[in-house]
Parts: C-alpha cells; sequence; structure tokens
C-alpha cells in the first residue's frame, strides 16, 4: 500500500504488506512519522485529504468466508462495518469522548447508532455492563469524563469500542498517555476480553519494550515502510533488522547488570528527501556502499521472521553476528 | 569532583489555592496538597533522578527548585544560603522543560536564544564575544556545523536538536545546578538516549548537579547515581539507584518498578489485581498517603504517617514495615 499526502506528496507510508490474523495481537512499533498511525487510519478508512492512498488494498475477510476491499466500500456499506467489525481506541481519551455527555450514553449512543433493534432499557443494560467488564462501576456511568481519571477515560473508550464485538480494534497509542501502573492494569484488561471476546488488536505503540510482553506479532516501520516483522519473541531474541536491534539496544533494562547501551545515531529522515536505497543506511552501522543505492526487499529471514535489509541478502558477505540467530541479547 | 551540595530543599511544602472545589463549610476551599514536607540536596558532578507518577509532584518540586513557585513552606538553600536575588539565583540554577516544542520562541533562531541569557547574565557584552560563546554553546551539546545551526529557526530543527538547544540555553547562564523536567519523554525512543548521554556528559565534566526528573525508572537506574521516589506528594524512598531498583523497600517503589514494562521477564504469575490510581491531594488519605492501595498495610497505616528511617547510610524509606517502632510494637 503506498500512498501519498497533499503538499509535495509525501510519501508517508511506502509499499507496506501485512497481515492481521483472527484473534491476534499485532504490534505495529516505530517512532513519529514512521508512518504507522497513517497505516492504521487508512485501513479504517480514516484517512482525510490531503492524505489519499495511491495504490494497495485492504482485505477484510469475515468469519463466514466473503471477504471485502475496505478501501472500495462505499458511504452505506461503510458505515455498517465500522464499529460492528472494526472499531478504534484513539491515543487520548481526553480528546475522543465526548467532554459535555456522560460515559453511559456515549456507550449508550454506539449502541443506537448501530444496532436499532435494542430497547432503551436493553441499551442501557448493555451499556453497564460494558463499562462493569473494563473495570468501571456502574454507578459511573453517569459520570462525565472531566470526572474520572485518565485511565478510567481510556477503560471507557475500550469499552465503546467493544460495544458491537467487533473483529478487530486498532488502539492508537491507546496507553501512551498514562502511568505505568495504571498501563499494565489495563494492558491486562485488553488481554484479558482479547480472551474472552476473540477480537484481533493491531496496537500501534513507540514503544517497543511494551510490544513485547504484549503482541504475539511484531512489526517495525521505519520510514514509512516496513522494515521487520515476525513473532514477538523472535524479533525480541534475534532481531534481523539493524534498526529493531538498535530500538532494542537504546532503552535501559530495569534487571540484571547495567550493559552498554548501543542507542542509535543521528535522527529520523525527512519524509520528503529520502536518502537512496534503504532509508536506514545513514544510521547504521552495519551499512555498506550498496545499502545506498539498492532498496532492500522483505525477505524470510527465519521462519515467519522477514527483513528488508541486504544484510541478509547474497551480495553482503556473512551476515553480521549481531543480526543472526547467535546475536541475542 | 567535590562532593559539595550545591542545592537544597530543606522541607518544601507547596499547595495550590484551589479555585474550585467543594467547599467544607463556609471555611476557606481546601487547597491542593502538591508537595508535602520534601528534602532533597543536589551534589555537584553527581546526578539524581526523580521518578514518580503523573501528579505525584516530581514538576512541583522542580519548579519551585528553579523559582518558577515560591514553596508555601521550607527553604532552598543554595550553596547554604538562602538567595533572595531571583537573577542570582537562575545564574546558578537553570531548569530543562519537558517539551522542546513549547519552550522555544518559534520566532526567533538559535543564536538569538542562546545569546539572551548570555547577555542577561553579563557572561558576554561584545558582538563577538557573543557570537563566539554561541558557537561553543552548540559544540558542547553536539549541535554542528555550528554555523549551520546558529540561523536556524525552531521548526527547522527535530525534537531532539531542539531540546539540545534548550540544553544549550541552559548552560549559557553558566550554571552550578541543572534541573531536568523529563527531558526526553517528548522524544523519539532512537534520540532519547543521545540527549541523556549529553546530560550525563555534562554533569561529569562540568561538574553540574544534576536533577533529572522521569516516570521512567529503567533510565534512572542507567543514569542516575541516586534515586528519589515520590508518591502524592512525599518522598517515600531515596538511595543509590542500584540500590533502589534492585532491592526496593517501600510497597510503592517495588509495584512501580514491577509495573515497567520488562520484555526480558513476560510476567508469568497473572497478577490481575487492580492497583488503583494515586490518590486526590486535595483531600490526600490519612497516615501514609499509599496504604489504600498497599497490599502490605498494617492497621497503623491508615492512622499514622511513616517517618522516615534508615537502612543504610545512604537509603531511607518512609514505611512503617521498616520503623523499629512498629516492628517492635
Amino acid at each position: 500500500m503506498d500512498y501519498l499526502t497533499g503538499s509535495g506528496a509525501v510519501h508517508a507510508v511506502d509499499g507496506v504488506s501485512l497481515t492481521l490474523r483472527r484473534g491476534e495481537i499485532l504490534g505495529l512499533a516505530g517512532e513519529s512519522g514512521s508512518g504507522k498511525s497513517t497505516l492504521a487510519n487508512a485501513v479504517a478508512r480514516l484517512l482525510r485529504p490531503p492524505a489519499v492512498v495511491t495504490a494497495g488494498s485492504v482485505t477484510y475477510h469475515r468469519a463466514d468466508g466473503s471477504a471485502t476491499d475496505l478501501l472500495r466500500m462505499g458511504k452505506q456499506e461503510l458505515r455498517r462495518f465500522r464499529w460492528k467489525e472494526l472499531a478504534v481506541v484513539f491515543q487520548s481519551a481526553m480528546n475522543s469522548l465526548n467532554p459535555v455527555t456522560t460515559v453511559g450514553s456515549q456507550v449508550d449512543d454506539v449502541l443506537r447508532a448501530h444496532d436499532r433493534s435494542m430497547s432503551t432499557v436493553e441499551r442501557r443494560d448493555r451499556a453497564v455492563e460494558l463499562l462493569r467488564r473494563v473495570g468501571i462501576s456502574a454507578d459511573r456511568a453517569k459520570s462525565y469524563p472531566h470526572e474520572l481519571s485518565g485511565g478510567m477515560r481510556q477503560r471507557a473508550a475500550i469499552a465503546i469500542a467493544l460495544a458491537l464485538n467487533p473483529e478487530i480494534i486498532i488502539m492508537d497509542e491507546p496507553t501512551t498517555a498514562l502511568d505505568v501502573v495504571v498501563q499494565r492494569d489495563i494492558l491486562r484488561e485488553i488481554k484479558a476480553l482479547r480472551e474472552e471476546y476473540g477480537f484481533a488488536v493491531v496496537f500501534i505503540t513507540h514503544d517497543l519494550s511494551l510490544l513485547l510482553s504484549m503482541a504475539d506479532r511484531i512489526a517495525v516501520m521505519y520510514a514509512g515502510q516496513l522494515v521487520e516483522h515476525g513473532a514477538a519473541r523472535d524479533v525480541h531474541d534475534h532481531p534481523r533488522h539493524p534498526y529493531t536491534l538498535g530500538l532494542l539496544r537504546s532503552f535501559p533494562k530495569l534487571r540484571g547488570p547495567r550493559e552498554e547501551l548501543l542507542g542509535i545515531p543521528g535522527t529520523p529522515p525527512d519524509l520528503r528527501d529520502l536518502p537512496p536505497g534503504c532509508p536506514f543506511h545513514p544510521r547504521c552501522r552495519f551499512a555498506v556502499d550498496a545499502c545506498s543505492a539498492e532498496q532492500p526487499e522483505l525477505t524470510e529471514v527465519h521462519s515467519g521472521q522477514w527483513a528488508a535489509c541486504l544484510a541478509h541478502g547474497p551480495s553482503y558477505g556473512p551476515v553480521p553476528v549481531e543480526l543472526s540467530a547467535g546475536g541475542s541479547r | 569532583m567535590t562532593d559539595e551540595v550545591v542545592l537544597a530543599a530543606e522541607n518544601v511544602t507547596k499547595h495550590f489555592a484551589a479555585s474550585r472545589g467543594r467547599r467544607f463549610g463556609l471555611g476557606k476551599r481546601p487547597p491542593v496538597r502538591a508537595v508535602e514536607d520534601v528534602s532533597l540536596n543536589l551534589t555537584a558532578g553527581r546526578i539524581t533522578a526523580m521518578v514518580g507518577e503523573s501528579g505525584c509532584g516530581k514538576s512541583t518540586v522542580a519548579r519551585m527548585l528553579a523559582r518558577i513557585y515560591p514553596p508555601t513552606k521550607g527553604r532552598i538553600l543554595l550553596r547554604g544560603k538562602e538567595v533572595t536575588d531571583s537573577r542570582a539565583y537562575r545564574r546558578n540554577v537553570q531548569m530543562v522543560f519537558q517539551d522542546p516544542f513549547a519552550s522555544l520562541n518559534p520566532f526567533h533562531k538559535v543564536h538569538y536564544h542562546l545569546a539572551r541569557p548570555l547577555k542577561l547574565h553579563g557572561h558576554a557584552r561584545t558582538k563577538a564575544e557573543v557570537d563566539e560563546q554561541v558557537a561553543a554553546l552548540l559544540e558542547r551539546v553536539s549541535l554542528t556545523p555550528v554555523e549551520q545551526f546558529m540561523h536556524k529557526l525552531p521548526h527547522e530543527l527535530s525534537g531532539g536538536q531542539r531540546q539540545r538547544v534548550a540544553i544549550a540555553r541552559a548552560l549559557a547562564a553558566q550554571p552550578v545546578a541543572l534541573i531536568a523536567d523529563e527531558p526526553v519523554s517528548m522524544l523519539d525512543v532512537s534520540i532519547r538516549l543521545g540527549v541523556l548521554r549529553l546530560l550525563e556528559k555534562l554533569a561529569r565534566e562540568e561538574n553540574l548537579a544534576l536533577l533529572y526528573i522521569t516516570h521512567d525508572i529503567a533510565s534512572a537506574r542507567y543514569f542516575a547515581d541516586d534515586i528519589l521516589v515520590m508518591y502524592a506528594g512525599q518522598l517515600i524512598e531515596q538511595g543509590p539507584s542500584q540500590r533502589v531498583t534492585d532491592d526496593p523497600a517501600h510497597p510503592y517503589t517495588k509495584l512501580l518498578l514491577s509495573a515497567a514494562p520488562d520484555p526480558d521477564q513476560v510476567d508469568d504469575e497473572e497478577d490481575t489485581t487492580d492497583h488503583g490510581e494515586p490518590p486526590s491531594l486535595i483531600s490526600p488519605p490519612s497516615g501514609c498517603r499509599f496504604h489504600p492501595r498497599c497490599p502490605v498495610a498494617l492497621p497503623t497505616c491508615s492512622t499514622t504517617a511513616p517517618l522516615f528511617t534508615a537502612l543504610a547510610d545512604d537509603h531511607h524509606t518512609a514505611c512503617h514495615l521498616y520503623d523499629p517502632a512498629t516492628v517492635a510494637g
């Protein structure tokens, strides 16, 4: 999928292909400007001009076996699809909740708009039930968003996303604004709800350390491109792309001996003026001449683990030990 | 390196007048008790980290130390003396703010931001002197080539570069103490390390007393010599960073450490208890402020506030569990 935005045609996301399996948690990691939110918004059909999808497709496979291209859905179809089958939890619940109505009525609102068959009493009961499921007591249903703490608001936003039992929930940095203790409680809640309802989650974050304990699979984006994806364990234990390796060695560990932190030199590239070849090569310590000429393709390095790096290609010579199975952290 | 205490806070307390909220009877509105009775010492050449959740008062402490807020009670001593002249104080104590997008005036070039403190504090008088020192400052924060960065506007810089300008601006006053309030939390993961290393280098090489305020206890462990843990406006534990993180004493420190995402230790025991949220600072819990969330609370915790107990010469905590009086009784 490739698409451009207005001013000077910025390739915010370039040729990314990903699959989300039923009931799995897919972690999408990357720095700000790497295109992870844009990708998610494109999938949810939330992009507004000047952003346009220029190529690609998003295929949604229903449980009954039928498939639809989301990018070709009409208005009516989209209205039926959104929230019933795909819901979104945004980063700051402070902005995504309506400040002038109670959280209970906001859950009610979703139910009323999408399911005409429910009676008022049924909707009220369901709203209370949903809030209870995410850990908000019934008497809080009559609270306004400003009366709730940040964690509670995020829980309310999750309850609203769950309202119609969607197949997919996209969570765009759902816990970034929260404290670690509250964050952990909410992540646990999400995992428990996933067990219960069986929805799939696209979990977007810049915090790779969080994904490693949360996601089943991880996809890492850099400068609008997918640079690595694979099972969470594999990506953590044996990163195959130098960028993933750098990210993993950028945050200090909480336990064990103080190890040398590598970090990544330089700054993320300007999307209007990407370096030729591999977009990461100016910051890469394994870069060779070919990296500035040839754009690497995603290749399967290890079963189920894909990386876009020339170091795994035939022309590079021996793969650096850090990027091979021997180079565990 | 001297072990000189440069900046000290003695029992500082900060209450903010609440403009809204319940009035008990017809009396004054109760204040927000943001910081209660905090004492700390900053030593030349040492990095002290202050960790805690948002709303625990760590930024308020920083702002009192930087003289942005006057303390309600208590004293702030610069080299053992109370300083009344604000400009003299600020020449010695400078602050780096969290958000480099908000702390630099978007209309002024980098040169202006750095030249102003030089002139205000009388470190440079002629234009040649100013230019020379601005260049030297940029050099110190590794913004090279200097000539190129001098004439840039903030919007032309990345977040990490802006934060370096903010650090250079703080250094321009030639301070003895630097207060960095979440200096990297707005930055991308891959560039955080570079900015932290810069701060570390400055503290060591220029003998600065650095207070590093953060919610990320893992980075505190890595960069700081000492850690102070705050909860609900009070200091609850302090000690050498390695000791506090490897062998925490206070139950809150333990909770904070266990909540931090740690990819190397995917939580095996599914601890599904909800840990609650920090208390209101308008009417904080009686006794120990942590007791409603504390897994090991004693009956006395809800009635009596714990005092600081020494576990070792340099490791102290405020918890009844370690208080010889409580344990004996």
